[in-house]
Order: structure tokens, then C-alpha cells, then sequence
């Protein structure tokens, strides 16, 4: 028997940072000290709080290490594992109280969530069917194949579980629609293809928990009567894609994938499809579409894939997350999960934290929690005690939230009428360093380049929009360009064809609602209030705290400074090109270069009619 | 044409165009449609894109190929060992339609102890294909309710293209595919006006509507009509008069736009034979090679200067009207032959309208009497038989009882014969013939802008393991010698050629093919063997 | 048949066979609405976004895309419908080279009549920032040329291309604002499996696929294709006694509308500058010029000296059957032969 446990984190954040060179070299310490029959290794799943990873529990005990090097290792074989006493400085502190904390539970980032979807990540060794086994795994399934089809989807219709891929549909309903829908064959796809740039929440679930992904297709294949599943994930995925092989190879192993189901009569297989990473490709019939060898590009509904989907039959997608939270739905009843949330959320919801807050990180909380419970208590509050700006929801074509909207609870109505959305649980947490129009421009560019190109608001409108916040952000903006950001917004916002082109405004009609005053600012004032739009910038240089050092005159890049020694130096606006050289030469003493916008920069551009664009 | 009329009553397309859509098996035999009848093409495409099994059959792996299920690499001439072939499985597993055979079949005894001369392995070497393939061949037609047979000259122009008729409509009566909707035996005619020009009686043995000139009662009619005494002996074919002239039988000879020094299989042969006339009449669009050899040449119009009507493969007549003024002094066709008659003192040829012509037509032909200039206006088109002025015109045809005198549709008892000229050690390769998308016969397309820069030069394609034994690379200049002529050509290797087996096209003055084909004839038909003869490729 | 559906578009009640989409019902009834990537022959897509339509108790939806049901209310105008279309419009125009004058599609464009449907301000036209439309024209194909700066997009030649030719040798590719209509691996159109039957070109909304040298003709007759047996029915433009261009009957029963190269461009024979214009008769050995009465004496004073079966007529399956008839009745009943054949068997 093992005394103790280590769990290291090889979630694909965790091994970037050297997860697997502190499992090797774990082996080889605990083989020195001959500990190798007395302490095993887990290599688990994401444990969420990535900005600490490399991670490092010892259990029992409880312990949480982080940032953990392989250079670490052996001291923490040595001092904790042999001696008994704890390696202070590798202990996790907290940021606010500046507090050392041993156990992960008292861990600030950790003790506020509900980890129901994420209740296996960094718990169990997700190559390992048992471990899934012994913490409840396949109960689920087995309690399906016991009822009815039409029993299945009632418990899923009255636990209230809606589409965690971001429209928010109620899945029961969903299932119905298959289920009713008649063909010879029905398909369950799991649509893993989880685009929006800094999300991994759908990853994190696929690696550290994918029996939990393959219970949900069972049981949902037993609900709608479907006999095969796909999983399109996407290729950039590839630890996601070798769990997710292991684990049906495993399952297969066990009869819970193939013929004849735990003796139940129910078949059914999974395969997996590995997507090429363009983001529509997340967009259900585009998925279908890729799925089918054509063109990855959405199609009108009605038909629904519920009722013509993959090559034309009934079929029935779900997103990871949703499915995750199939197997405890089925396994702790429709009751207890209806009781997470708020009336028209039921559950959880896991969100991908980032931005300027202290923690980021992967957070699971329960639907209903304010904005500012997930941001300052989990996250910890804004880094470097800078002011809370507002948090994007809900990815590339979520909505901007400001501080004003702190305490709106989180749920897919809320959002919604907020002007974001759940979308798959994206936020990011901007300070007051950040210019809203930079930002939107900054999604815009990313939703611009995904869009399939085949309808026109959405091919046409958000290039359009993208180049107009360009040229707002460069000091090009027209007077009446705000009025003619919001017609395309809501032109494209209403008539796109699928969920991409009706979403992707979100980042400008949120910006517009909640922060006109800085669009005012660059395109009437030709001002950026947070001092990031370079072209609105003026550098200057205050000739009473100048000691004449020279330093900024050799760190200009563009020659626009002069000054002989010992006199103070001018900047020429002209030539300057607003890249912050000087401000960052200038000794941190002195500080005589000053960073302001006040309009006087496009004004002086204007006259010189030189641009600088980066 | 022959063949399908003795066993059916009728030589034409059973069905119609649009019917090939909702097929659910078409078998292509010796057809590339997409090439040479686009049209059709697009319906069999279509057909597939619904779910239809399409079997293409065929010594090269013409463009269609890319659309079948299953693609029988057949070898040239081989065609009544494959459709006999296929009809023994049929009836060995039982597929045939029983009910079918005893109310509309005759002679199915006979017919199938001719089966027990086609076992598997005797297919299987004479086609060269699988047996396996064959059979399941036979198993994918036999299941197609309805099943439709398309074929084309890849049928008909070989030394026994009758019996490749007969092995088709074999096929057809046995699992009870003729007479249905997107059924039936459809040759896809080549020229527009091929089928018109047969129900015109413009062939040595026939007035208009297949009507026998060997027969006295219809040979009164038409003296009657006529007002003159006319012959009841079978004229000579195409092929035959050529033959005639160089052996001095025939003196004078009437030539209405063709080219046969083009077209002509052993074209040299015909310009001989043309030399040695007494007086030779070229009346066409174009000064053709032919023409030049003409004593008298006569400027016909275009389609798109004269007003007439062409029936199509599907028996479908419809109107063809003038666009423009004949260029020139052309006139169309039916006035000069008129005029020609009027001066030779001829009564019964001043008509003043194509629409008095097909009055008179439809006065003498039984299936073309219900239809008139006027109500093709209204139509646009009417498939014959149409034989009262209240008829509609007739899509399918066979769909009660055969046009036969025993109103049964024969299946025949055929024997496999292996085309006329086989390859040997001085001829080693098989050289087939076909189609361009791009081209006609030439005259016309070489001459319209733009398809010349399309395919505008002959190649012969040859496979490259055949191709590696010669030495020859793609694009070089080879000599295509058989035992009648050489051509130069540039080569184009590729694999759609089964090896032994090498194709060129016919569009193309500079590169006359037909100098090379066989002339060897069907005796019923009288075609030409032009889709089989033996090559040697020489590399120069 | 099936009943027909009564509903009711702008207060106006229209009747439509069951199937049908509400734009197509629409467009039958007299009622225009807007629309670009719509086509009769071809499967609708809905991606032009301009069909939108107000539902009763629905959301906007595109009309193409929506089968007539009893009893549905429709409006094809509100507030947000023409804000939509208003918004699209500029995008498409802006994106689109606009010099009509010198367009091949001026006055039979789409993208024109939607603009005079929707309404263009010019005020308005001139906030939206204008891209540089820079794609070379491929000019490949000799009957026709593509115009990617004239191409909006709205699928129709690839749907042509897949549904009607079968072939699907064009398609979308790339994506955003860099989408355009290509083939495999962004070549020449001539580079690709394209057949050149122009049923593409045909059915461009726009000025993207046009001919090579169009004319337009001065009047049109409809006819039969001089080619192959299949016999589509074709309607011929012509103007100054020359054929200028030719396009499918749209009802023929075969060939539905459709053409192959040779029937849509393979025409130009007919003014070819080597047509016999007129009568030659050989005179010591040359062929020389001749009159209409002196090439008819010649050939009847030949021909009366040639009765019987020394005479023999072949004649073209590409004459009409009028034709036909007078020659073989000439062999027949004026020559006394059966000598009379033609190149069927060819």
C-alpha cells in the first residue's frame, strides 16, 4: 500500500512549465530514498489555478505546492517527504492578506468555487477508467440504461441544464427534438471545438476528466436513441485527443463503449474528428458540415441538426461542458442539480479567468454568483492595485461589463440583457490601463478574420466596423462614424446567418453603451483616456525635472529628441513615433518624460501627415 | 438501329432524357456522355446525386467514371460477352423479373441455353474484366427498379454492333425494364438530326417511317403520292456506295453535308473512290476537304438560316427556325435540292415552305401524321409516334405490347464474336475512337472561336506501361500505322486507357483518324467497325 | 396536385403550392423582395441576407429559405428589415467595382435593382470606408471572363456548378473579407476541371462572369442546337445578319435550361469568314464562281444522264428532316434509285 499520493498537474499549461521533468525527476528522488513502493505518482488533470502551475498536492495530508521547478524536487523529497517539515517558500500565499496557506482548500482562488464539472480535474488520474470508476463514474449511465428514453430526458428537462456552448438552449428540450425526430440512425456529437482565444474550459475537462465527456454521449445516445457519436475537437488539442483515445479504448475495454452496453441491449460507439481549428467550425452545422469533408461553414436553420443533421439524419450536439454535467444529473437526480443557480440557471458554470486580476485560472462556480464574487474573491482583485475596469463575458463576441455592473449575477438572462453572454465562459478582466475602443477593435479583429465569408453582414459588417474602430483608434475618427458603428452593429448583429455574425457586435455595442464617453474622447477630442492609443499620444519631456542625461536622446529610435548635456531636452512631436523609449530611459528618480493624451498629437500629425502604424 | 428494331419494332430511345434522372441503376456502355451528350450527362449526374448506381462500361475510363459506382474496364469489341455475361448471372441467381418474361418475352428457351456458352471464366478472359465485377454488375442492374441502358457508338460501330444492340435489349427484357418510366434501351443518337434523317427515309431500304421500299403496298402510297414509279430493290449504304464509285459502279454522286474524307472510316479509301466519279455534287456550309474535290459546290445555310424541324434522340420534334439571312447566295438545303429537281423537269418539288414539306410528311408517315407546324408552335416539341392530330405524342414507348408482329419483344440467342480485325505481332495495340466535349466532327467546331483553344490539337492517349514498352514519353510525335494508314500525332499518356489499348478522337483535318479504322461492316447494320482496329504505334 | 396555401405577404393574401419558399411565392405573385443569392434552378442557401422577412410571432428570417405555411402573416418592410438591408446594401456596393457604364450586366444586374429597391443615399454611402478591390481578372477561359471585384457572393456559380453541371470545380475559399469564389489551388479558371459550359456565367446576378466580346443581341429567336442528338432547345441572338449569342430555353423540356459549351459558344461557325458564300463549278480543273441558273442547268443536264443506280445521294444527319424528305424523295422519285444514305452510323 501507498502512505501518500502526489498529484502533478499534466494539464497542457502545467507540462508547458515543466510538469513532466518534476515527474521524472520525482522518480528518480524517490527511488534515491527509496520511497518509490511507499509514495506514488499521479499525473492529473488541470487543476485550474494555471498562473501558479506547475502543481503539486500531497495527499493525504492536503498539501499544496506551486510554481514548483524540477529543481525543487529534491528538497521537497528530502524536507517534506523524509524530514516531515514543510518547504515554506514553495507554499501557496495568499495575495491580498500576503499569508502562507498549506491546504488547497483554504486557498482563497480554490474555496469560493463549487467544482461539480471540474469535481474530477486534478483529482483522478484521467488515464485511468478506475479512478473515474471509484469516484462514481458510469452510475450515471447505468441508472439510464435502467429507464426509459423518455424518462432520461425528463430528468434532464427538470434538472434545467442548458447548452453550456454558449446560446444557452435547454438541453432536455434539445434531446426531444432527436428523440421525436424518426430516422434509421441518430447521432450524438460532442462538439469540442472550443475557438475563443484564451478559453479552456472544454480542454481542461477533455484531459482531466474525459470519461466524464463519454458518459454524457451514453447517456445522451441512450435518451435520443442515437448508436454513434463524434467528438469533433480540435487538432491544436492533441493531449485532449490522446486522453480522449485512451479513455474510449478503456471503455471499450470495459463494455461501457460498443455493443451491448452493461448487458443492456444499448449500443454505441464513439469516434473522434479532429477539427482544423477555424473557429465557425464551432458553430453546430458548420461542425457538421467539417464532420461531412466539406467546407466548414454554417448553413440556415430550420432544418436543426436535431432533426437533419449529420448526413442528414437526427442528431444531437452538445458541448463538453454540457455533457460533463450529464453523468451527475442522471447519478444525483434532477433535484439536486435544479437546486444549484438561480430560476432560469440551473448548476454550474466553469469560466476560463483572465486578464488583470491576481488569480487566474480556470473557476467553476454556481450560475447566480455575482460578477464581483467570481472577480475579487476568487481572483483576488486587480493586480498592482490598479481600478477595476470592466470584464469581457462570454469570449471574442461577448459584451463588455463595467464596474456599474459588478454585482449582476451570472446567469445566461442576466448576461444577455446586459449585452454579453455566457458564451463558453470566457472572461477577461481589464483594468483602467485598458482603452475600451483598442479592445473592441482587438476582438474585432479576431471575429473579422474567423468569419466564413459567405454571408454578407458578417463577411462585409465587421471588417467595416474593424476598420472604422482602426481608424478611431489612430485619430481618423469621424464625427459620424459612432452613429454608423452602432447601424452596422445592429445590421450585423441581426442579420448574420449564424451565431458568429449575431454575436460578434457584442465587443462594440457593449463598448458603445457603457463607454461612449471614450469614443467621444478619440474621435471629437482625438484623445485616448487610457493612454494606449499611440497615435493619440504626446510625449513630453518637463524641462524642471530634466537633469540633461542624455539618456532618452540615445534610447530615441527615431532621433526626435535634442538636448545637450546638462540643459533640458525637447521632444519633437513631429518625429516622435510614440513608442515610450524615453519614457522607459528616463531614470526612475527623475521621471521627466510624461506620457499624456490631449489631443495635440493627432493635431500635429495632421499637419506633418505622417502616420505610424504598428 | 437494325437490332433494336427487329427484336422491339422500334430503333429509337425507349424513353426520355429527362426519365434518366430518376433511375435508380444506369448502365453507360460504350458512351461518354459527359463528352459527347453533355446534356444527358447533366441527368445522369443528377440521377446519381438522388442515389441512382451508375455502372460505366467502357475500354477507356472516359470522364463519367469519376460518377460510378462501379467501372467495367471492358476490352474494345468485347461487349456481347460482358451483356451476356451479365445476363447469366441473372438468371443463374434468379433475378430476372419471371412475370415480365411470360407476358411480354418470347423465345427466353432458346435464349438461355445460348447463356451456357458465357460461364464466368470465358467473360472473364474475353472482357478482361473480374468476374466478380461482372457479377456484380448483373446484381446492381438486376435491383434497379427502374434501370435504364444508356449506349452509344462504342455499341454500334463495331462488325457485330447489331448483336451488341440485341445483348442490350437482352438485358432490358429480361428484368422487365422496357416500357417502364426511367427505364429502357436508349441509344444516345450522335447528330442532332440523326434520328429525323432515319424517319425521313434517308437510308437505302426505307421511305419515311421505317415504311419498307421492299414492300408493295408502301411503295404504292408512295407512287401514288408522288406520281412517278419508284424502285422496290434496297439502295446501297454509305459504306457501299463508296465502294460502288471506286469500282466504277457508281458515276455520280450527290453529297450533302458531309465530310468523308474526315469522317469516313479508311478514309482514303472514299477520296479515291471520289476521284474516280463522273460527276460529284458537294452541297455544304463550308468548303470541306471533300468539296475541294467537287465538280460543282452549292452554298447551303446554317440551322440558324433556314426554318425546318430536327427530331432528337428521344424522337422529339421540334422547330428549328431561321435566325438570320442565309450569307451570300446560300440557300438552305431543301430549296436547292428542289431547285435542282425543277430544272430536271421533276413534278412534285415546288414547295414554298419547309412547312408544305412537312405536310407532305406527315401525309405519308404514320407517326408523324398528328403533328403539324402549328402545334409545335404551341408544344414545343412532340415525341413520335404521334399518329392522330388530338395525340399527345408518346414519352415511352413499349408500354403495352412491342411494336413486334407478335407484339412480344425477343430475347435473342447470341453467340460472341470477336471483332473483325484482332491485334497480332505487326499490330500489337487496339486502337478505339471517341469523342472531345470540345469538338464535333470538326467542321463546324474548328470553326467557332474559342473550342479550338479548348482541345485544339488530336493526341492518341495511350496507357503508360504500353507507352514505357515503346519508348515514348508524353508529348512526343508518334506514327499511328494500321493496315489501311498513318497518321502523326503528338501522344498523351494516361491511365484511362487500359493497356493494349489506344484512342484518338476525329475532329481534326490535319490528323485524319478515320484513315486508319476498319471499314469491316455489320452485316445487318452495315456500320462500320470504327471503335476496333489493330495499331502499331512508331516512335519517331 | 397538392392544395394550395393561401397566406398573406404585406396584407396581400398569395396562393402557393406547398414547398415553395416565401420569396420564391412572393416573386410569383408580383410582390418584389429584395435578393441576391436566390435562384429558381438552384437549391436555396440564404446567404445574401437581403430576403429577410418579418413573421408574425417569429423572428426576421430569410424568405428564401422559408416554405409558405396556411395562414402566415409576412411583411417584408419594418424599421429593423430596412436598417438590415440598408446596412448590407452599402457593404455589398462599397465592396463591389461600380462602374456600371461600362458593365456588360448595366440595367439586367441584380445588385442594381435591389439598389434602386433599397435606396441608396449617397450621404450615407460616403461614411463607409471603401477597400482597395484589387483581384487581377482572370481571363483565362475564351468565352469567358471572371471579375472577382464584381462578385458579391452570393454562391450562385458554385451551386450551379455542384447541382446543375455535377462537376463542383468551383467553391468559396479562404475566409472574412478575403473569401472569394475559386478553384482548386486559386488558379486560372482554365486550369481547373471546368468544362466551359457557362451555365454559371448564365446565371451571375451580377457583372463577376460574363462573356468574352458580349453583344447584345438585337433580337432573339428560339431554335434547336445544331449539335449533338440530344437537341436542346436554344434562343439565338442576332444582330446586323450576325449570331451574337445563344442561351437555353428556360421550359425545354430537355435540357431544362441548361447548355453544354458547344450549344452556349460554339455557334460562330455560322459567321465564320470561310462560309461558302457562293456557287463554284470546276472549269479546267479549278473551281471558279458560278450564278444560281448556270450551276442548276449544269448539275440537271449532269444528273439526267446519271439515272437509275449509277447515281447515289448521301446526305447529313445535321439537315433538317425537311431537308431530308426532299432529298431522298429527289434520289426516290426524279434520280430512280434507293442510292440515298447518310452518316447515321457515324
Amino acid at each position: 500500500m501507498y502512505e501518500k499520493q502526489i498529484l502533478i498537474c499534466a494539464g497542457t499549461g502545467c507540462i508547458s512549465s515543466g510538469a513532466l521533468d518534476i515527474k521524472s525527476t520525482l522518480a528518480g528522488e524517490l527511488e534515491k530514498h527509496h520511497l518509490q513502493d511507499k509514495v506514488r505518482i499521479i499525473m492529473s488533470g488541470c487543476h485550474g489555478f494555471c498562473e501558479k502551475g506547475p502543481i503539486f498536492i500531497v495527499y493525504p495530508d492536503d498539501v499544496f505546492y506551486c510554481e514548483v521547478k524540477p529543481e525543487d524536487v529534491p528538497e521537497l523529497v528530502e524536507e517534506y517527504l523524509v524530514k516531515g517539515n514543510l518547504v515554506e517558500r514553495l507554499l501557496y500565499k495568499d495575495p491580498v492578506s500576503r499569508q502562507t496557506v498549506v491546504s488547497h482548500d483554504q486557498i482563497a482562488f480554490y474555496h469560493k468555487q463549487y467544482r461539480q464539472v471540474l469535481r474530477n480535474c486534478g483529482v483522478i488520474d484521467p488515464e485511468n477508467i478506475d479512478e473515474y470508476i471509484i469516484r462514481g463514474g458510469y452510475l450515471g449511465l447505468k441508472k439510464a440504461l435502467q429507464m426509459e428514453p423518455a424518462a432520461v430526458i425528463n430528468e434532464v428537462k427538470n434538472a434545467g441544464l442548458r447548452g453550456r456552448g454558449g446560446a444557452g438552449f435547454p438541453t432536455g428540450t434539445k434531446w426531444q427534438f432527436a428523440y421525436n425526430s424518426p430516422g434509421d440512425k441518430k447521432y450524438i456529437v460532442c462538439n469540442a471545438d472550443e475557438g475563443d482565444p484564451g478559453a479552456f474550459m472544454d480542454r481542461s475537462v477533455l484531459e482531466g476528466d474525459p470519461h466524464a465527456v463519454l458518459e454524457g454521449m451514453l447517456i445522451a445516445g441512450r435518451a435520443t436513441g442515437a448508436a454513434e457519436g463524434y467528438i469533433y475537437v480540435r487538432s491544436e488539442y492533441p493531449l485532449a485527443v490522446k486522453r480522449l483515445r485512451t479513455a474510449i479504448a478503456q471503455a471499450g475495454e470495459y463494455g461501457m463503449i460498443g455493443e451491448n452496453i452493461l448487458a443492456s441491449g444499448f449500443n454505441f460507439t464513439i469516434k473522434i474528428k479532429e477539427g482544423a481549428g477555424a473557429f465557425v467550425c464551432g458553430e453546430e452545422t458548420a461542425l457538421l458540415a467539417s464532420i461531412e469533408g466539406k467546407r466548414g461553414v454554417p448553413r440556415h436553420r430550420p432544418p436543426f441538426p436535431a432533426v437533419e443533421g449529420l448526413w442528414g439524419k437526427p442528431t444531437c450536439i452538445n458541448n463538453v461542458e454540457t455533457l460533463a454535467n450529464v453523468p451527475l444529473i442522471l447519478r444525483r437526480g434532477a433535484a439536486w442539480f435544479s437546486s444549484l443557480g438561480t430560476a432560469g440557471s440551473k448548476g454550474t458554470k466553469v469560466f476560463a479567468l483572465t486578464g488583470k486580476v491576481n488569480n487566474t485560472g480556470l473557476v467553476e462556480v454556481p450560475m447566480g454568483v455575482t460578477i464581483r464574487g467570481v472577480v475579487f474573491d476568487i481572483g483576488g482583485g486587480i493586480r498592482a492595485g490598479k481600478k477595476f475596469k470592466a470584464v469581457q463575458i462570454g469570449g471574442p463576441s461577448g459584451g463588455c461589463i463595467p464596474e456599474a455592473h459588478l454585482d449582476l449575477p451570472i446567469d445566461f438572462d442576466s448576461l444577455t440583457a446586459a449585452g454579453a453572454m455566457m458564451g463558453s465562459g470566457g472572461m477577461v478582466v481589464v483594468d483602467e490601463d485598458t482603452c475600451m475602443v483598442d479592445l473592441a477593435r482587438y476582438f474585432l479583429n479576431f471575429t473579422k478574420n474567423e468569419s466564413c465569408g459567405q454571408c454578407v453582414p458578417c463577411r462585409l459588417g465587421i471588417t467595416q466596423m474593424y476598420n472604422i474602430l482602426d481608424d478611431i483608434t489612430q485619430g481618423k475618427g469621424k464625427p459620424e462614424d459612432i452613429e454608423l458603428l452602432q447601424e452596422l452593429a445592429i445590421g450585423v448583429k441581426k442579420g448574420s446567418l449564424c451565431g458568429l455574425g449575431q454575436t460578434a457586435p457584442n465587443p462594440v455595442l457593449t463598448t458603445l453603451r457603457y463607454f461612449r464617453d471614450e469614443y467621444e474622447a478619440h474621435v471629437l477630442e482625438r484623445r485616448c483616456p487610457a493612454l494606449v492609443c499611440r497615435e493619440l499620444l504626446v510625449y513630453r519631456i518637463d524641462a524642471v525635472k530634466c537633469i540633461g542625461c542624455e539618456r532618452c536622446v540615445k534610447a530615441c529610435p527615431a532621433d526626435a529628441i535634442t538636448g545637450a548635456k546638462k540643459e533640458p531636452h525637447v521632444i519633437d512631436p513631429a518625429r516622435c513615433t510614440r513608442c515610450g523609449a524615453c519614457m522607459e530611459a528616463c531614470p526612475k528618480k527623475v521621471q521627466a518624460v510624461e506620457c499624456v493624451s490631449d489631443g495635440s498629437a493627432a493635431l500635429s500629425q495632421s499637419k506633418e501627415g505622417s502616420t505610424c502604424r504598428t | 438501329m437494325a437490332g433494336l428494331a427487329t427484336v422491339l419494332g422500334s430503333g429509337a430511345m425507349t424513353n426520355t432524357i429527362a426519365e434518366i434522372e430518376d433511375s435508380s441503376c444506369i448502365l453507360a456502355i460504350g458512351t461518354s456522355t459527359t463528352d459527347a451528350h453533355p446534356i444527358a450527362g447533366y441527368r445522369i449526374k443528377k440521377a446519381v446525386r438522388k442515389g441512382a448506381r451508375l455502372i460505366v462500361a467502357n475500354p477507356k475510363a472516359v470522364d463519367l467514371c469519376r460518377f460510378a459506382d462501379l467501372y467495367l474496364p471492358i476490352r474494345p469489341g468485347s461487349d456481347v460477352a460482358l451483356l451476356m455475361g451479365m445476363a447469366r448471372v441473372i438468371v443463374e441467381e434468379g433475378l430476372m423479373d419471371q412475370k415480365y418474361i411470360e407476358e411480354r418475352c418470347e423465345n427466353f428457351d432458346e435464349f438461355k441455353q445460348a447463356l451456357d456458352a458465357f460461364p464466368p471464366a470465358f467473360v472473364e478472359e474475353v472482357t478482361g474484366v473480374p468476374r466478380e465485377k461482372i457479377a456484380l454488375a448483373a446484381r446492381l442492374y438486376a435491383a434497379g427498379k427502374p434501370a435504364s441502358i444508356l449506349y452509344c457508338m462504342g455499341i454500334t460501330q463495331h462488325s457485330h454492333g447489331t448483336d451488341n444492340v440485341l445483348a442490350v435489349s437482352n438485358l432490358a427484357l429480361l428484368t422487365g425494364n422496357l416500357g417502364k418510366v426511367s427505364g429502357g434501351v436508349n441509344p444516345l443518337r450522335g447528330q442532332n438530326n440523326v434520328q429525323g434523317a432515319c424517319d425521313m427515309g434517308l437510308l437505302p431500304n426505307v421511305f419515311t417511317g421505317y415504311q419498307r421500299v421492299d414492300n408493295p403496298e408502301a411503295r404504292a402510297k408512295f407512287e401514288k403520292a408522288w406520281g412517278c414509279s419508284l424502285s422496290g430493290a434496297p439502295g446501297l449504304t454509305h459504306t457501299e456506295i463508296f465502294d460502288a464509285a471506286y469500282n466504277g459502279k457508281i458515276k455520280a454522286l450527290y453529297l450533302v453535308g458531309e465530310n468523308p474524307l474526315l469522317t469516313e472510316a479508311n478514309a482514303s479509301h472514299a477520296a479515291e473512290a471520289i476521284k474516280k466519279l463522273d460527276f460529284f455534287v458537294v452541297q455544304d456550309i463550308f468548303l470541306t476537304e471533300t468539296a475541294r474535290l467537287a465538280d460543282v459546290v452549292l452554298p447551303a445555310a446554317t440551322f440558324a438560316e433556314k426554318d425546318g424541324t430536327f427530331t432528337n434522340t428521344e424522337r422529339r420534334v421540334q422547330r428549328v427556325r431561321r435566325v438570320i439571312e442565309p450569307v451570300g447566295q446560300a440557300k438552305p438545303d431543301w430549296w436547292i435540292t428542289c431547285a435542282v429537281a425543277r430544272a430536271m423537269g421533276a413534278q412534285g418539288f415546288d414547295f414554298n415552305s419547309p412547312a408544305e414539306i412537312f405536310n407532305e410528311i406527315a401525309s405519308l408517315t404514320p407517326s408523324y401524321a398528328g403533328i403539324s407546324y402549328a402545334r409545335l408552335e404551341q408544344s414545343g416539341g412532340i415525341q413520335w409516334p404521334c399518329p392522330t392530330a388530338e395525340h399527345p405524342g408518346t414519352a415511352i414507348l413499349h408500354t403495352e405490347k412491342f411494336a413486334t408482329p407478335s407484339g412480344k419483344g425477343k430475347l435473342v440467342a447470341l453467340q460472341y464474336r470477336p471483332p473483325a480485325e484482332q491485334p497480332d505481332a505487326a499490330y500489337p495495340l487496339v486502337l478505339t475512337t471517341d469523342r472531345s466535349l470540345f469538338q464535333y466532327h470538326g467542321t463546324m467546331t474548328r470553326r467557332a472561336p474559342g473550342l479550338d483553344g479548348l482541345n485544339g490539337e488530336e493526341l492518341v492517349c495511350i496507357n503508360p506501361a504500353d507507352a514505357k514498352n515503346l519508348g515514348v514519353a508524353g508529348g512526343d510525335l508518334v506514327d499511328v500505322v494500321s493496315r489501311r494508314g498513318r497518321v502523326k500525332v503528338k501522344a498523351k499518356l494516361t491511365r484511362r486507357c487500359r493497356p493494349g489499348v489506344v484512342s484518338m478522337s476525329f475532329h481534326f483535318a490535319e490528323c485524319p483518324t478515320n484513315v486508319l479504322t476498319s471499314p469491316a461492316l455489320d452485316p445487318v447494320a452495315k456500320t462500320p467497325e470504327t471503335k476496333v482496329c489493330a495499331v502499331r504505334i512508331e516512335k519517331l | 396536385m397538392s392544395d394550395l396555401i393561401t397566406l398573406t405577404i404585406d396584407g396581400r393574401p398569395v396562393q402557393a403550392a406547398p414547398g415553395t419558399s416565401i420569396l420564391r411565392a412572393a416573386l410569383d405573385s408580383g410582390i418584389y423582395i429584395p435578393h441576391l443569392c436566390d435562384h429558381p434552378d438552384l437549391e436555396p442557401v440564404g446567404i445574401c441576407r437581403l430576403c429577410l422577412v418579418e413573421i408574425e410571432g417569429r423572428r426576421p428570417t430569410v424568405s428564401c429559405k422559408t416554405p409558405v405555411e396556411e395562414g402566415l402573416v409576412v411583411r417584408t418592410s419594418s424599421a429593423d428589415l430596412d436598417l438590415i438591408r440598408k446596412v448590407n446594401l452599402e457593404l455589398l456596393i462599397v465592396n463591389h467595382d461600380y462602374n456600371c457604364q461600362s458593365c456588360v450586366k448595366n440595367s439586367k444586374c441584380q445588385l442594381q435593382k435591389v439598389t434602386s429597391y433599397v435606396g441608396v443615399d449617397e450621404k450615407s454611402l460616403r461614411r463607409v470606408r471603401k477597400p482597395e478591390l484589387d483581384h487581377p481578372l482572370d481571363t483565362s477561359n475564351p468565352f469567358f471572363t471572371r471579375d472577382m471585384n464584381k462578385c458579391v457572393l452570393c454562391g450562385i456559380c458554385v451551386r450551379t456548378c455542384d447541382e446543375i453541371q455535377g462537376d463542383g470545380c468551383i467553391d468559396f475559399a479562404f475566409r472574412g473579407t478575403r473569401t472569394k469564389i475559386s478553384v482548386l489551388g486559386d488558379k486560372p479558371i482554365l486550369e481547373s476541371a471546368c468544362v466551359s459550359c457557362g451555365e454559371c456565367v448564365a446565371r451571375c446576378p451580377v457583372g463577376a462572369l460574363v462573356p468574352v466580346k458580349f453583344e447584345e443581341p438585337a433580337y432573339e429567336v428560339e431554335t434547336v442546337c445544331p449539335y449533338c442528338g440530344c437537341g436542346c432547345g436554344i434562343i439565338v441572338g442576332a444582330r446586323g445578319g450576325r449570331v451574337v449569342s445563344s442561351r437555353a430555353v428556360p421550359g425545354n423540356q430537355v435540357n431544362r435550361g441548361s447548355l453544354c459549351v458547344k450549344g452556349r459558344f460554339g455557334l460562330g461557325y455560322v459567321n465564320h469568314p470561310g462560309r461558302l458564300t457562293a456557287l463554284l463549278i470546276r472549269k479546267d480543273g479549278e473551281l471558279v464562281e458560278a450564278a444560281w441558273d448556270e450551276a442548276l442547268a449544269l448539275v440537271a443536264e449532269k444528273l439526267n444522264s446519271y439515272k437509275g443506280d449509277q447515281f447515289a445521294a448521301i446526305a447529313s444527319a445535321k439537315c433538317t428532316s425537311e431537308d431530308s424528305y426532299v432529298i431522298q424523295k429527289f434520289a426516290r422519285a426524279v434520280m430512280g434509285t434507293n442510292n440515298i444514305d447518310h452518316c447515321a452510323r457515324l
